[in-house]
């Protein structure tokens, strides 16, 4: 059952063969005997009365593809039901007065609640080991990292413990944890997605979007994720789409650009053999690759590491201890307990990310560091803009490597920002990327370790994408393997 | 050593929307401790701020009615420190290019005993949020924090440093008020904080070109206040810097009861406040046709009204400019115009800055609350024009309709009448009271037939006397000439 | 460029993040890694580039904020909101005495 995907649960829930209960207590279960460390906050009841109401709804016959379909929630967005701590000491047992809009969107359509998933502190991170619940272990390898920030939601879709999740994107965080668990995963045009109710890390880079096991699945859950929200000024106001419209087109003719950036020395040789493979596969279905450059591609990396902590140092200041969070029990003074409840509420990284952001945004250091990024920024998005003069699609490698081991690079933050080279970009310029299994490492150890193809696409064209990715999948069977046991 | 005093002012004036400039919240006064803060106003994790059309609406009013730019495109910035009344530890506000730019206020000041018009130039105007509050009550050692206010749109109003006297700053600080009043853009309610002013505050020898180091004093919520901490600022600094001291930069906080600033403690080290844009709102811009819509939909401005005064009314420049103080004073001086015929504005005029201004400061009445109706006023005025009365009984016969008020228009009459004030014009009767005179005078006949001039005046004195006032001072003289000659 | 130790102490007081003596040291190390990987940029010629602060400028050209009509929305919901707090007392929320 756990092994099918949720267009196929869809079709059984519709034929009343399975009930949205019964759907639901089997994942609780798996949840329950799980030892990943992926979910956060789970409670029974509450999901098996949302189920109720879904078998309710089914019966009724007022039926979406998602009705009683169960999701797991990353911990970046706020729920008026389960904790929402964003992985952070900070927010240890925060309940929210409030959903976040994406989460009233899937209750809306009838979507069954599973629980919260762990995640990189405040979705700071790449490798879930950032988390002050632990880390999440990779279902795949329980010695190696997840990948992150989105950790929690990939390992859940890869062991099966949900058909289906939620993500954010900053710099990766969906297409990379996405990539190291072989699952599925879309990170939507910035403003597609509504950010109300997502607790912001960067506001000018987060977006959040699906996870699950198939490209066909992510355009169903995108479906109902999109839309304009009134309460976020950056939502963008565009006619409602389906998504999943042109899953079926053949790619005859598809032109697949290859940003030579990609495939530098940087990059790990079992995971190019592995994206080669799925590019000469694409070469089968009728698409031609074309060779395109991405000059600025090596700057991504401090451009982002400016801007995102310049933005999180910001928007983590209401962090203080008076309304909510963490209160340190001694303290002096006013400033004093700032200090404290701060100091005691954020782990390093995040105080790291913090500290970075208020020198560049500092007097005497905006122009050289803050802005000189904002203007890099503009750079890099025309990389693309030229880049897309020659082709529909942009197509490379996730990650450098497949998974590393937890603990290699924990507590080395320039080991970890090195590996996101290859999402940053994207993040920056507001493009959607998705990232598709497209086979595994090599050798003993990485031969069980995924890797992920990403797919880059110009602004608002996530249906070619899911499109390109669906066809992949119609004649591969990377996205249906799942770890051993499972 | 001579010393020159340089003031420029930072006004704060609370916007008179409904609710506030982030969020749906009311911007009410009064209401019990934080039941007016919504989720955007206390920083709740995941929300995101919308602006309210209102405010900016009242911005452009503002912007049109100083003869400002208002900047098609401008941006909001994020002002960060930390502060308990700021829950975000940030302040939205506008930095680097605020929404209205330039323009001027024109005001009258007494200057060496005689008042003078005065223009002040403005740097900007721009859109804020406003902080809550920190009550100081004793709640077991700590304070206690309300956010009511906290998110209620402002208007920062900036001037250059172009006055030189605290009765200039005052006079500004007036006519800034009873502009924003006029335009129903702030209620100017000052007790309640809706328009509180800083003033920049410094002093350098005459002649001298630089500026001294400035002080800026904080939250002056009342004329009076503004007045006394500038003035006690000023001896401050001159006496520090005479005593061989230096002025240090620095915030201020006038304390009305010791009548003295001090220091502010908690604004002590140097602020360094990371402006940035703020990434969770795109630039505010602002449409040509969008300015013509409010500019449309504005009342009568001052300046214009002070134009159409000179223009219609023949008023000097300065009349127009003191009766276009405000909307009440202008509204009042069109009713008795409007009653009493253009030819008496000039008459009208000179009432309203005279008896009429001089018992309302007499009786600290506001001029919308006069016992004296315009109307009333109008019927006094004709009846000097007629010769019915006197300047001087009038003056007179005002009082009265002040002491006892009445809702006759022709109030005036009744008094006039009931206190027979009405000028001798029967010739007959005249000509009698003359010949009394001139029988019980003969001393002073003898005098002035032999030539001696001034005799005549007594003569006339001693008539007017015998007439209570009555006789009409001309026809009087004609008769007793024509007396004395026969 | 490296920072040193008074940085890292001054960015800790605007951050408002206690940092005790070897948190400090340790801190500073992992800054100047991270600030030996930004340093980069700074050789970039970005002459008449503008700034772009916002992924959807790149786009679009005639972004411009989207503006609420004035009205009241929220209701009164205090106790809600202050379940979470710390401390409060009479609606109010309780901090160590504000020095003005």
């Amino acid at each position: 059952m756990h092994n099918k995907t949720l267009k196929q649960l869809s079709s059984l829930l519709q034929a009343r063969e399975v009930s949205a209960k019964e759907l639901a207590t089997h994942y609780l279960d798996r949840i329950g005997k799980s030892d990943l460390n992926a979910f956060l906050h789970v409670d029974r009841d509450l999901t098996l009365a949302q189920a109720a109401e879904a078998d309710a709804r089914l019966a009724r016959g007022e039926v979406t593809p998602l009705t009683g379909i169960p999701i797991a929630h990353k911990d970046i967005f706020v729920t008026r039901d389960w904790r929402s701590t964003a992985g952070s000491k900070m927010l240890e047992g925060y309940i929210s007065p409030f959903d976040a809009t994406v989460v009233q969107q899937f209750r809306n359509a009838g979507m069954v609640t599973l629980g919260k998933l762990n995640c990189d502190e405040f979705a700071m991170g790449s490798s879930n080991e950032n988390s002050y619940f632990g880390p999440v272990k990779n279902p795949w390898d329980k010695a190696a990292i997840p990948g992150g920030s989105s950790g929690g939601s990939a390992a859940a879709i890869a062991a099966r413990l949900a058909p289906a999740a939620t993500a954010t994107d900053t710099g990766g965080s969906i297409r990379q944890p996405a990539a190291l668990c072989g699952v599925t995963g879309i990170k939507p045009t910035y403003g597609r997605v509504s950010r109300f109710g997502m607790i912001a890390f960067a506001s000018s880079l987060d977006q959040g979007g699906p996870m699950a096991q198939t490209a066909e699945d992510c355009a169903l859950l995108l479906n109902a994720m999109a839309g304009f929200d009134a309460k976020d000024s950056t939502s963008l106001e565009r006619p409602a789409e389906d998504f999943a419209r042109d899953l079926d087109k053949p790619l005859q003719g598809l032109k697949i650009g290859i940003p030579r950036e990609y495939f530098g020395p940087g990059l790990a040789a079992d995971v190019e053999q592995a994206v080669r493979a799925a590019l000469s596969e694409y070469e089968k279905l009728g698409a031609t690759l074309v060779d395109v450059s991405l000059p600025k591609t090596e700057l991504s990396i401090p451009v982002y590491y400016v801007i995102a902590p310049a933005e999180a140092s910001s928007n983590l200041s209401r962090f203080d201890g008076v309304r909510y969070g963490h209160r340190a029990k001694e303290y002096k003074d006013l400033a004093d307990m700032y200090s404290k409840s701060r100091a005691e509420g954020f782990g390093h990284e995040v105080q790291r990310r913090i500290l970075v952001g208020a020198y560049v945004l500092s007097h005497g250091y905006y122009d050289a560091y803050y802005l000189q990024a904002q203007k890099i920024r503009r750079l890099i998005a025309e990389d693309f803009k030229n880049a897309f003069t020659q082709c529909d699609v942009i197509m490379g490698p996730v990650c450098p490597t497949v998974a590393w081991d937890i603990g290699d690079k924990a507590d080395d933050p320039v080991a970890n920002y090195l590996a996101d080279i290859f999402t940053l970009s994207t993040s920056l310029a507001g493009l959607p990327g998705m990232s598709i299994p497209c086979g595994f490492g090599q050798g003993d150890k990485n031969g069980k370790r995924p890797v992920g193809l990403q797919i880059i696409g110009n602004y608002f064209d996530e249906a070619r994408l899911l499109n390109v990715a669906h066809q992949f999948q119609r004649v591969t069977d990377w996205h249906r393997r799942a770890p051993e046991g499972v | 050593m001579q010393w020159e005093v340089v003031i420029g002012l930072e006004t704060h004036a609370q916007l008179s929307t409904e609710s506030k400039i982030f969020s749906g919240a009311s911007t009410r006064f009064g209401a019990e401790p934080n039941t007016q803060a919504s989720p955007v106003d206390l920083a709740l994790p995941g929300v995101l701020p919308v602006l309210n059309k209102g405010a900016v609406e009242r911005a452009i009013q503002f912007g049109l009615a100083i003869g400002a730019k208002v900047a098609p495109h401008s941006i909001f910035a994020r002002k960060n420190y930390f502060y308990p009344d700021l829950p975000k530890g940030y302040q939205i506000s506008q930095y680097e290019i605020p929404v209205v730019q330039g323009g001027t206020i024109s005001f009258v000041v007494e200057k060496d005993g005689k008042p003078q018009m005065q223009t002040v130039q403005l740097t900007r105007a721009h859109l804020e949020e406003d902080a809550g509050k920190s009550l100081h009550e004793d709640y077991h050692g700590m304070s206690g924090i309300d956010l009511n206010r906290a998110g209620t749109p402002l208007l920062e109003i900036v001037t250059e440093p172009d006055m030189r006297s605290a009765a200039e700053a005052v006079a500004y600080a007036k006519a800034l008020h009873s502009l924003v009043v006029w335009l129903g853009i702030c209620d100017g309610n000052m007790q309640e904080g809706s328009f509180r002013c800083d003033a920049n505050v410094s002093v350098r020898p005459l002649g001298q070109k630089e500026y001294g180091t400035r002080c800026e004093i904080k939250n002056l919520n009342s004329f009076r206040f503004l007045e006394e901490a500038i003035n006690y600022e000023v001896r401050r600094q001159i006496e520090l810097i005479e005593d061989g001291g230096r002025v240090v930069q620095e915030t201020r906080l006038y304390d009305p009861d010791r009548k003295e600033t001090r220091s502010m403690r908690s604004k002590e080290d140097a602020q360094d406040y990371r402006y940035f844009p703020d990434p969770d709102l795109p630039p505010l811009v602002i449409a040509q046709d969008w300015i013509e819509r409010v500019k449309a939909s504005m009342p009568e401005l001052p300046g214009a009204m002070r134009e159409r005064f000179v223009r219609d009314y023949g008023l000097p420049e300065y009349d127009a400019m003191v009766l276009t103080q405000s909307k009440a004073m202008a509204a009042y001086f069109e009713g008795v115009v409007g009653k009493a015929g253009r030819d008496l504005a000039k008459t009208a005029a000179n009432w309203l800055m005279g008896d009429v201004s001089f018992t309302l400061n007499r009786e600290g009445v506001d001029i919308g609350a006069a016992p004296v109706k315009a109307a009333q006023l109008a019927v006094l005025l004709q009846r000097i024009a007629d010769g019915t009365i006197s300047n001087k009984i009038a003056k007179e016969v005002f009082g009265a309709m002040w002491e006892t008020p009445s809702g006759q228009d022709a109030y005036a009459d009744e008094i006039i009448e009931s206190k027979g004030l009405k000028q001798i014009s029967d010739s007959g009767a005249l000509e009698k009271i003359v010949d009394e005179v001139l029988a019980a005078n003969a001393k002073s006949v003898e005098e002035y037939r032999s030539g001696k001039e001034k005799a005549f005046n007594a003569i006339v004195g001693q008539a007017m006397k015998a007439t209570k006032g009555k006789a009409n001072p001309a026809q009087l003289q004609e008769l007793l000439k024509k007396k004395l000659a026969g | 460029m490296s920072l040193d130790l008074s940085d890292v102490k001054r960015l800790s007081r605007l951050a408002q993040l206690d940092l005790n003596e070897d948190q400090a040291g340790k801190t500073l190390d992992k800054l100047n890694g991270i600030f030996s990987l930004v340093e980069q940029l700074r050789a970039v010629d970005t002459s008449g580039v503008e700034p772009l602060n916002h992924p959807i400028a790149a786009h679009q050209n005639d972004v411009s904020l989207r503006l609420r009509e004035d009205a009241v929305t929220e209701p009164n919901r205090r106790e809600d909101y202050q379940k979470p707090a710390p401390a409060t007392q009479d609606g109010l929320y309780l901090v160590p005495k504000v020095i003005e």
